[in-house]
């Protein structure tokens, strides 16, 4: 069957595409090229004049997946009760805002146009949960990035001096086991060395038993990730997350990792000054300086939006640092499987805090600063700094420099004060949107069949009314398809499919690392390391997800 | 006779324990199975039930698989508030059964529910820090078991968790330190390999809350007037506290299905805040053991396709949550639900004998104290198919596998089918 989307205005940064007015034909889930359909008459057209047209967006970074989420679900049953969600049509009941579940969780993405999310903080040994919740969780693609750094068999590598092969393949096995796309590290050591009652780790300190520095951490998987040609860089959640001062921290560990890719997560988080009377202000400025001349560095801002939300994070060391801040006042820390941990943090940003109000300032002064959208990615670390249905509101701000001052005059006058926000003029284009939330999250991530309009893509397009109120435009959506299919009609959902897992198998000595692990696993931990790994049927015997695999960098 | 030779097969895992060991050896013949090495009580009562029923029955008589389902379809399109309980069950069928709740508007609640929210209303309370089995394996130097004797519900918890040959960080574990407050260990389990016993502060049942909350006034720093409580010397349980801030990991365990009393989630509550209190210059975590049986397993995924843990009601057609009312028993008992459709694909306990039509999608093996209006006999996840279970910690999932060739179909399958029956009816 061939589907032809006529006379839309198409926004395609991976083709250089910029508001032309072009046809797009799709058979088969995929988009053909205009000789491919050249005489044929489409078997369904759509109208797509004075639209805009885009790939389906990609979320790079959201906690959709796996026990912290499912910790925030039981932390927060007010969450559910104060936001019902009835069946609806094609549409499963659910609940809940900060913390869906996750079939909800699929459906409002789709409504917005998101035909793909990454779950970036999948432990190894609870990867099976991400798998689960993320194939529960419909019209979307989904993947992991597995978290390494604070698990015990890497440190004691480490510490032990192993050549870089050995790690390399550990690495490896790590994202075959966990069947991920990428490699993530969470306060490099921290998560461990608050194991042993050690409460802060700085770039250079040394972890309390292993005597690594999160500095070698780094440098060691930012180096394995690389050398194993894995398309995404190493996924850092930084040193001191949260913590006035920390951007030099985040400067340093920049430096550190010496040219080699690295992407710095919820970066707003990591870019806090001690400027002034109450010792906190925006590191933004330097932040962006840094990211603008380092062509290695990619970030995500973790945009935090006022209101009621929840922070889940795998960070155990610092989320029960700042347990007192909780809102309400109850929340989750665990130490988990000689792996990693996490914490759940239920939390209210208020635009009057002055603390908030200047957060909220950084993160938009990170976006409008950085000046390669190709480089920067618009996320709000859901649900850390806010729910991913505020995404419209946010790309509002960023394009829209009247509503953002509006927006301006009504937070603490103090933190409004501090920030450089009024006088930045820059709004982002269209353009600069999709590559932000479509081109450039496709290409960070390996994906080379997603993230644009041409020959070959996937179908997953979005169609959008123009707008002025860009909140309004991202909202409703016309149409969403989804590998091919109709799936979103004036931002309801009227179809249900299934997404598919991407994930990537690079090379590496299998029977090498698995000497090490099989004892490891018996000697030490609780179960066999044959059943720690995840097989294919696991993903795919129900019918529902598949799994694809991306080349890895000298893969064919 | 089967004429195909036995198999056996190796690091089997166990979905019946909430330990989920996965060391078992177990030799499959025919349909017999039988735990050759690494067995216990639990794990060998959960694999060696013998394949019974293999045919479904409706009102006592055998009938086709098909007419069963039909049937059972007919009930719940038919029912004003069905009500599904049991659970014991693997992710798959936890997914199909709450599929079909949602479709004919019903209750999910679980056999274990009352035990399991002893833990739950504690997380959505005030949440706690706990900590997680390989960690207690490795870490623990002082473990404190609150109310419970463990090695009756989890008989390998002392030998795979404990008393173990070598830890990640050199640890003599023979020095490891258990202390019972409550009741006294009927076992050998906790005695250390070199013959020590573990510290027993006996006290009645019926004195758990108040000790625990005393326990946790004192890790707060309070000093109480009261020389004893529940029977237990003050300067006792203050002993207990000075020894876990002098821990490098101490743990505090407890297993909620054995605080078998009214608000027992009160006392689970104090033991959290000692925990926490302890954090503030020690590392000390909370272990909550428990999930027998796909319990746990079932929970977890309902949390994510719902939102809510346990006792959820889709009347409205949305999950409502209501832990003290959305009960099986007690609406069977109070005339408000109409239909029972018991699912326990793991467990073999009996459903509750009840006046209203009895769907029982159950193990083949399963005991039923009074015939249901339609039973259907299914297959065990990690026997006859594979499937996956969550274990007590909630943390680690187990793939499940297939250990031999039934005709048994699966639950899944069969709630998959009753719900495709109902929408066509």
């Amino acid at each position: 069957m061939l589907t032809k989307l006529t006379g839309g205005k198409v926004y395609d940064p991976a083709h250089g595409i910029n508001g032309e007015v072009r046809d797009i034909f799709v058979r088969d889930g995929r988009i053909v090229a205009h000789h491919q359909a050249d005489g044929e008459s489409p078997d369904q057209e759509f109208d797509c004049r004075g639209k805009v047209i885009m790939a389906g967006a990609i979320d790079m970074h959201t906690h959709i997946g796996g026990g912290k989420v499912t910790i925030a679900r039981n932390l927060l049953p007010e969450d559910h009760r104060g936001d019902p969600v009835a069946r609806s049509g094609p549409m499963r009941a659910g609940a809940g805002y900060v913390a869906p579940s996750t079939l909800t969780a699929g459906y409002r993405y789709a409504e917005m146009g998101y035909t793909a999310g990454f779950e970036p903080a999948v432990l190894p040994i609870n990867a099976r949960q991400a798998h689960m919740e993320m194939a529960d969780t419909p019209l979307m693609d989904v993947g992991g990035y597995a978290m390494l750094g604070s698990d015990d068999f890497f440190l004691r590598l480490m510490s032990s001096g192993a050549e870089q092969e050995v790690i390399n393949d550990y690495v490896a096995w790590t994202i075959h086991s966990s069947q991920c796309i990428g490699i993530k590290v969470v306060n490099p050591g921290g998560i461990s060395a608050f194991k042993f009652n050690q409460r802060k780790l700085d770039l250079d300190e040394n972890h309390r038993y292993y005597g690594v520095t999160p500095r070698g951490i780094l440098q060691s998987l930012a180096r394995a990730v690389h050398e194993l040609g894995v398309p995404h860089p190493l996924h850092v959640h930084g040193c001191n997350l949260g913590v006035p001062g920390n951007l030099d921290t985040t400067l340093n560990t920049i430096t550190g990792i010496e040219g080699l890719p690295m992407h710095l997560t919820h970066i707003q988080f990591h870019s806090y000054g001690t400027e002034g009377d109450r010792k906190f202000s925006s590191g933004a400025a330097q932040i962006a300086e840094a990211i603008n001349s380092n062509p290695n560095i990619t970030a995500d801002v973790g945009q935090i939006l006022f209101g009621q939300t929840v922070t889940a994070s795998g960070d155990s060391m610092m989320q029960y640092a700042n347990h007192a801040h909780a809102h309400p006042n109850k929340w989750v820390c665990m130490d988990i499987e000689c792996d990693a941990g996490c914490g759940v943090v239920p939390f209210k940003y208020k635009d009057q805090n002055f603390v908030n109000a200047l957060q909220w300032c950084i993160g938009l002064e990170i976006f409008l600063l950085v000046e390669d959208p190709w480089r920067i990615f618009l996320t709000t670390d859901h649900p850390n700094g806010a729910p991913f249905t505020s995404y419209p509101h946010l790309i509002r701000l960023l394009m829209d420099k009247s509503f953002r001052n509006d927006m301006l005059s009504t937070i603490n006058v103090d933190s409004a004060a501090l920030s450089t926000l009024a006088s930045i003029d820059r709004e982002y284009s269209l353009y600069e949107i999709a590559i932000m939330t479509r081109a450039g999250a496709a290409r960070i991530l390996g994906l080379h069949d997603r993230g644009h309009l041409g020959a070959g893509a996937a179908a997953d397009i979005t169609v959008y009314t123009e707008q002025d109120d860009k909140e309004a435009m991202f909202t409703t959506p016309d149409y969403v398809f989804k590998d091919g299919e109709l799936v979103v009609k004036n931002g309801q959902v009227i179809k249900v499919v299934w997404g598919n897992l991407h994930t990537i198998r690079p090379e590496f000595d299998r029977a090498s690392i698995e000497r090490r692990l099989k004892p490891y696993f018996d000697r030490y931990l609780t179960m066999k390391m044959d059943n720690f790994i995840i097989r294919d049927w696991e993903i795919e015997d129900d019918g529902r997800s598949k799994i694809m695999v991306h080349p890895c960098r000298g893969q064919a | 006779m089967n004429a195909t030779p036995p198999k056996v097969f190796d690091n089997v895992p166990s979905p019946f324990c909430g330990i989920a060991s996965d060391d078992l050896r177990i030799a499959v013949d025919g349909l017999a199975i039988r735990v050759l090495e690494n067995g216990d009580p639990v794990t060998r009562a959960g694999f060696e039930v013998p394949v019974t029923d293999t045919t479904p029955r409706i009102g006592g008589k055998p009938a086709g698989l098909e007419q069963a389902i039909q049937h059972a379809a007919g009930l719940l399109k038919k029912a004003y508030l069905p009500v599904f309980s049991g659970f014991g069950s693997d992710v798959n069928e936890t997914r199909a059964a709450l599929s079909l709740i949602e479709s004919c508007r019903g209750v999910f609640d679980q056999l274990k529910a009352p035990a399991g929210l002893r833990n739950l209303l504690v997380l959505s309370d005030s949440g706690w820090m706990t900590t997680t089995l390989a960690e207690l394996k490795n870490r623990v130097d002082v473990l404190v078991v609150f109310g419970a004797d463990i090695e009756t519900a989890f008989p390998r918890f002392f030998e795979r968790f404990i008393w173990v040959e070598e830890t990640l960080f050199g640890a003599d574990t023979s020095q490891r330190e258990i202390i019972f407050i409550g009741q006294a260990p009927g076992g050998k389990a906790a005695h250390s390999p070199d013959g020590r016993p573990p510290k027993v502060l006996p006290c009645a049942p019926a004195e758990l809350p108040q000790v625990a909350a005393a326990l946790s006034a004192l890790a707060g720093g309070a000093r109480l007037q009261a020389e004893s409580v529940g029977g237990i010397a003050t300067s006792d349980l203050q002993a207990v506290v000075d020894r876990l801030k002098a821990a490098q990991y101490g743990v505090v365990t407890w297993a909620a299905g054995q605080l078998d009393f009214d608000h027992a989630e009160l006392t689970v509550q104090q033991l959290c805040k000692a925990v926490v209190a302890l954090n503030k210059d020690t590392r000390c975590a909370g272990l909550p053991l428990g999930g027998q049986n796909g319990d746990r397993t079932a929970s977890q995924v309902a949390a994510w396709i719902t939102g809510y843990p346990t006792r959820i009601s889709y009347a409205r057609g949305y999950p409502e949550y209501d832990p003290l009312h959305n009960e099986a028993t007690k609406l069977l008992a109070q005339g408000e639900a109409d239909v029972l459709c018991w699912v326990s694909s793991l467990s073999c306990t009996a459903p509750p004998v009840t006046s209203v039509p009895t769907v029982v999608i159950g193990r083949s093996g399963i005991c039923l104290e009074q015939e249901p209006e339609v039973y259907i006999p299914v297959g065990v996840p990690g026997i006859d198919f594979p499937g996956h279970i969550y274990r007590c910690d909630s943390v680690v999932a187990l793939p499940l596998y297939q250990l031999r060739q039934s005709d048994l179909p699966r639950a899944a399958r069969v709630l998959q089918a009753i719900e495709q029956a109902l929408e066509s009816l």
